[in-house]
This record gives structure tokens, C-alpha cells and sequence, in this order.
């Protein structure tokens, strides 16, 4: 389980830390939720990864092994907060698009990559 | 409840919760702000006005307060480590203090124009202070996290208030970096509790004091993380790019109450190397990073506000000066040269939100893209309908001299010349470094802030006669009251600091006194009992 997890959020991370460099913004929303998501199974692995534990609210006198709380606290809150802003991120995205005429991140296209894909400089 | 809070009587069970009336009060009118009409702009004028005048009143009484002992506030009356605390010492208070002040000032300013620039102003100024006086008052970092996205939440909507192609391009990034320093905070926050077990801020240095049973290396590389994400939050070099872009496009209140914004970063830094890495384990973890990110800022400001080309851009910058002097000040690790700085702080952060209403007013008419059209349409209500031109045009007498004089103590602060508070703290800064043991980062430093006072004063007479003296074709700057008022309210605050200089030398004096020894901090929090471990 810890090899699935690792590598789950690995390859979260990687590829959310990939699409927030690229240029448009769409792909920087997507990267930002893969990175999200990433770091959210992070907490829960912060949290020590158990199998068959019951919450803390179950504990009788014969468990020795709960699960701890307080990460999927965090999570929840994670969850909930960057939903909250990733939908913020799109609305902001969109006025973006239809005051500037273009997705690039910067509110314009680099001129300088141009010329050799048909676009004459200005 | 045991302790040094443990002298209540009665009467005192009211006054207790004072301490978290700073959060509840801004979040329970900004809801109601919500609720109530766009069009009714007296009402919710007014109300922000009270609700901040309130404010203003208990981070006051917390400040008289705290000079006795620091309250701590339990919510619910949970037992520390595991329930919710506020704790009210001397630097929450003082930071308190001065987000209600710069806060007044800049809703004042908006009465006149910008509080009609966009929807929903009042709410959302309300709930970034709700968050910024959350932030300053926690005493956990699980809360830390909340209010800091609270703060943030809202600032994202300031940063557009008033729309604009500008403000749009700007607010994309700042929104794109701060979530990314968001997902940092977590990242630290997991592996602190993953390793420490803990996130109660006093507990964490309980635990760090005596070999802990965790990781030590995995908890420090937390620590780091979490401090990515407070130093993209003030904006050290190299990782606050984003700062003068967006808090040039800004409208003037809101880059008014933003420059608060990276003084949380400030605090937050002080506050956890002070109380966690104070004594322990990890002795003084990350000092020298902190000095060489300070360094490294109050240069990179300096040059940018040589490069500056309007008023609002050398304002950002200035911002970036007074938070890296206050980090490097941290890194040398001089207790005395830190009381210097945090009264800097505090002259400096009001100087730079004054700066950037008075730019404002200087530039307004000068550019016209400024007010630009809305993206949408359906929530906007005529952002400066000329019904109320009448207001603006009222002159106060010889108004160019105002705004000149105003001018001219914001220069004076942020450079640092007598007798505003910027040269009493730059003067403490340097007695404090000079009188300690003086290693090479004390000379590096004093060499930094005194080629920065040269590389700020330069850039902001060289604009102030540009905009000033020059003659322009632009219509003459006009000035409402209200704008007026708030002008000169702030004005008067730095003043007031260089008049009673003294005795807020010696709070600064008595707040790092308190800092440097976290065990009185813990013993506030968690009782004098060394409490069983869980």
C-alpha cells in the first residue's frame, strides 16, 4: 500500500508541478488541483496509514490502534478550501480571457516564438 | 484555569472575551454585509466604519493589557493542546494595533470613491481583516492555516475590486502564486503533526525542548516548507516577484490594507523561529537563511524602487524594504536590534499604506485606464456615477500643499530621516547591532539599510517632483473629505509614534524580551504544570 501511495502522490505532484509552468491558463487550474490532490493523500499519509482501524470514536478497551483524527481534519478543510478557490481561479481565468482575447498566463502571446509557426512579427 | 490569567473575577468574565472579538466581530458583520443591498451605501458605510472603530477600541485595550500579562483565550474552554486558543501577548496585540489603524484609514479613504468601484467591498475588506486578526491571534497552526485562507480568499477579491484589464492580469498570478504557497503551508503543517504530533504552537515548543520521540530531520524539513510559505507571503527575495505588480494594480484601499497583508508573513516568521527554534533542539534553525532572504530583499526593493517609475509601483517596493529589513534584523539573531525593528515595522507599514492612497490621489485623472469597464456587468452598480461628483470636487484649501506635506513625512518615514518614527527604528536598529556582539552580518546589514535609505530617498524625491512641482496638463488633484480625513489620520499615527517614541520603544523592548523566552509563553498556554504527555 505504502508503494501505491508514494507513488500516487508522486505522480500527482509531478505531473500538477508540470502543468503550473506551462503557459495557458487552463493548464495552471489543472496543475493546481493535481497538486492538490497530491498533497491532500499527502496529509493522509502524515497521518500514519492504517489498515481495519476504527476512528478514534471507537475506541474500546480492546484496541491499541486507532485512526488519528486530525489529518482528515486537515484534509477536510484542504479539500474544501481549495474547491472554493480553484472555482475563484476559473471565474478569474474567464475575465481574463474576455478582457485580454487570449488564455496565456500573461494576458498576452510571446511574440518571440512566433515567426517560425506562420505568425509574422508585428 | 491555572496561570497568569488565572486573576479573574467576576466582572472580568465579560472582559475576557475581548480577545476574540477582533475575529468574531469583522466575520458577523461581514455576513450581514452580504445580506443587505448593493445601493444602500451609508449603511454598509457606516457600519464598517463602527464595526473598525470597534475594533480599533479592543486592540487598544489589548495592547494596555498585554504590557501586564498575555491573555489567552480558550475557546469552548478546551484545555490547550487539544482545544482552540487565541493568545493575546505583546506582539499580537501591537500587530492588532496596527491592522485597525492602517484598516480605518484605508476604509475612511474608500468612502469617498473606491468603496463604489465594485460589489461587495465592505464585506470582503471585513472578512480580510476577520482573517488577518485570526492570523495574529492564534495559537495554532491548524487555525493558522484557516484564518490565513480566509485572508487570502478575500484579498483575491480586493486585488480585482474595481476590475480592469490590469487588475485581472495581475490578480491571475497573485492568485496562481499564493494558492501554490497555500499547498506549501500544508505540506509543512502535515509533516510538523506527522512528526511532532502537535500543531498547538506552545505545545510544538514543549515538545521541541526535550529529545522528541519523532524525526527531528523530517520536522525541520516541515518547518522549512511551512517557511516557504510565509516568506512567498512576505515577499523575500527571491520568491515575491509577484508583490509590486499586483499591489500597483490594486485600487488604492485595497493596496492600502494589503500591505498589512505581508506583515502577517513578517509576524508569522518572527513568531514561530522566536518561540520553536528560541531554545531546543533545532537551536536558531533557518537564522541564516532568514538573514541572507532579508539581505537579499531590502536590495532587491532598493532597486526596484530606484527603478520605479510611478508612485504606487516604489510603494510595493518600499513594502519589500520593510519586510526584508525586519527579516534580516531577525537573522542576526540581536534582541535588541529586533525591538528597533519591530518598531520599524509598524512605522514603515503605515507610511506605505499612506504612500499608496497618496498616489492614488496624485495619479487620479492622470490615467485613465485605471477605471476601466467590467467584466461583469450583471454585478456591477455604476462604479463612479457622477451623481456624486460633487463630493470629490469639494477642495480642501491649497490642496496640492496637503498632499505635499503628506507626501513629503511618507518619504520621511520609509527613508528614515528625523524626526519620524523610520529614523528612530532605523537609529535602534543600528544601537542595537552596534552594542552586540558585531559580526560580519551586523556590518552587512547596517551597510544594507543605510544604502537603501540613500536608494529609497533618491526615487521618491526624484517622483514626488515629477508629480508635484512639474506642471501637467492633467485637471488638478482634487481631494474629498473623507479621503482627507484618512490621510491625515494615518499621518498623524506615524507622528503620534515619533512623539511617544519612548514609551513604544519600551513596548517593543518588553515584546522581544517576552519572545526570547518561549518557556513563559508555553507556561501561559498550557499551564505551569508540565502536562502529561498524550
Amino acid at each position: 500500500m505504502e508503494l501505491v501511495l508514494s507513488l500516487g502522490i508522486g505522480v500527482l505532484a509531478a505531473a500538477g508541478i508540470w502543468l503550473i509552468l506551462r503557459p495557458r491558463t487552463f493548464q495552471v487550474v489543472l496543475g493546481l488541483s493535481l497538486l492538490g490532490y497530491a498533497v491532500n493523500l499527502f496529509i493522509f499519509a502524515m497521518g500514519r496509514i492504517t489498515v481495519g482501524a476504527p476512528p478514534v470514536l471507537g475506541v474500546g478497551p480492546g484496541m491499541v490502534s486507532v485512526d488519528d483524527p486530525v489529518p482528515q481534519a486537515l484534509v477536510l478543510t484542504a479539500v474544501v478550501i481549495s474547491f472554493a478557490l480553484t472555482a475563484l481561479f476559473l471565474v478569474v481565468l474567464l475575465a481574463a480571457r474576455g478582457e485580454t482575447g487570449c488564455d496565456h498566463v500573461d494576458g498576452r502571446e510571446p511574440h518571440e516564438a512566433e515567426p517560425d509557426a506562420g505568425n509574422p512579427l508585428p | 484555569m491555572t496561570g497568569p490569567v488565572s486573576n479573574f473575577d467576576v466582572t472580568s468574565v465579560w472582559t475576557d472575551h475581548v480577545v476574540v472579538l477582533p475575529v468574531v466581530l469583522p466575520i458577523a458583520v461581514a455576513g450581514a454585509m452580504f445580506l443587505i443591498d448593493e445601493r444602500r451605501r451609508a449603511l454598509k458605510a457606516g457600519l464598517s466604519l463602527a464595526t473598525m472603530l470597534v475594533l480599533m477600541a479592543a486592540s487598544l485595550v489589548l495592547v494596555s493589557w498585554a504590557g501586564e500579562a498575555p491573555r489567552v483565550y480558550r475557546l469552548g474552554n478546551w484545555a490547550a493542546p487539544y482545544g482552540i486558543v487565541l493568545v493575546a501577548d505583546r506582539l499580537s496585540a501591537m500587530m492588532l494595533a496596527l491592522a485597525s489603524v492602517l484598516g480605518l484609514g484605508a476604509l475612511v479613504f474608500s468612502f469617498a470613491r473606491w468603496g463604489r468601484a465594485g460589489p461587495r467591498f465592505h464585506g470582503l475588506f471585513l472578512l480580510l481583516l476577520m482573517g488577518v486578526n485570526g492570523a495574529f491571534l492564534t495559537g495554532d497552526l491548524f487555525n493558522l492555516f484557516v484564518f490565513f485562507e480566509v485572508m487570502l480568499a478575500a484579498s483575491y477579491g480586493l486585488v480585482l475590486h474595481g476590475s480592469g484589464e490590469e487588475r485581472i492580469r495581475a490578480g491571475l498570478g497573485y492568485i496562481a502564486v499564493n494558492l501554490v504557497a497555500s499547498l506549501f503551508f500544508l505540506i509543512g503543517v502535515s509533516l510538523i503533526y506527522g512528526t511532532m504530533g502537535t500543531l498547538n504552537m506552545a505545545d510544538l515548543a514543549r515538545r521541541i525542548a526535550v529529545p522528541p520521540g519523532g524525526d527531528l530531520g523530517l520536522f525541520e524539513i516541515g518547518c522549512a516548507i511551512l517557511g516557504l510559505a510565509f516568506l512567498i507571503k512576505c515577499s523575500a527575495w527571491p520568491l515575491g516577484f509577484w508583490l509590486p505588480t499586483t499591489y500597483s494594480a490594486a485600487s488604492a484601499p485595497a493596496a492600502a490594507i494589503l500591505a498589512i497583508l505581508s506583515k502577517v508573513g513578517v509576524y508569522v516568521v518572527v513568531r514561530l523561529s522566536l518561540l520553536v527554534f528560541g531554545e531546543g533542539l533545532s537551536l536558531q534553525f533557518g537564522r541564516s537563511t532568514i538573514l541572507a532572504a532579508g539581505l537579499a530583499t531590502i536590495a532587491f526593493g532598493t532597486i526596484g524602487l530606484v527603478a520605479a517609475r510611478d508612485l504606487t509601483r516604489a510603494a510595493g517596493y518600499a513594502v519589500m524594504v520593510s519586510s526584508g529589513t525586519v527579516l534580516a534584523v531577525l537573522g542576526t539573531g540581536n534582541g535588541a536590534a529586533l525591538s528597533g525593528a519591530l518598531y520599524y515595522l509598524v512605522g514603515s507599514t503605515l507610511a506605505a499604506g499612506t504612500l499608496f492612497l497618496l498616489a492614488e490621489v496624485l495619479q487620479r485623472g492622470r490615467d485613465p485606464a485605471r477605471t476601466a469597464e467590467p467584466v461583469f456587468a450583471d454585478e456591477y452598480r455604476d462604479p463612479f456615477d457622477d451623481a456624486d461628483a460633487t463630493e470629490i470636487g469639494v477642495a480642501i484649501p491649497a490642496v496640492l500643499a496637503t498632499l505635499g506635506v503628506g507626501f513629503l513625512l511618507c518619504t520621511l518615514v520609509l527613508v528614515g530621516i528625523p524626526p519620524l518614527p523610520g529614523f528612530v527604528g532605523k537609529l535602534a536598529i543600528f544601537m542595537g547591532l552596534a552594542a552586540g556582539p558585531l559580526a560580519a552580518a551586523g556590518w552587512w546589514l547596517i551597510a544594507a539599510l543605510t544604502l537603501s535609505s540613500l536608494g529609497t530617498l533618491m526615487p521618491l524625491v526624484r517622483l514626488g517632483i515629477q508629480t508635484l512641482w512639474v506642471r501637467q496638463d492633467a485637471p488638478p488633484a482634487t481631494l474629498a473629505r473623507s479621503e482627507f480625513a484618512a490621510l491625515a489620520g494615518l499621518l498623524a499615527a506615524c507622528l503620534a509614534l515619533a512623539l511617544w517614541g519612548g514609551p513604544a520603544l519600551a513596548y517593543a523592548d518588553a515584546t522581544v524580551d517576552w519572545l526570547v523566552r518561549p518557556q513563559a509563553y508555553i507556561r501561559a498556554v498550557l499551564g505551569p504544570v508540565e502536562g502529561s504527555a498524550p
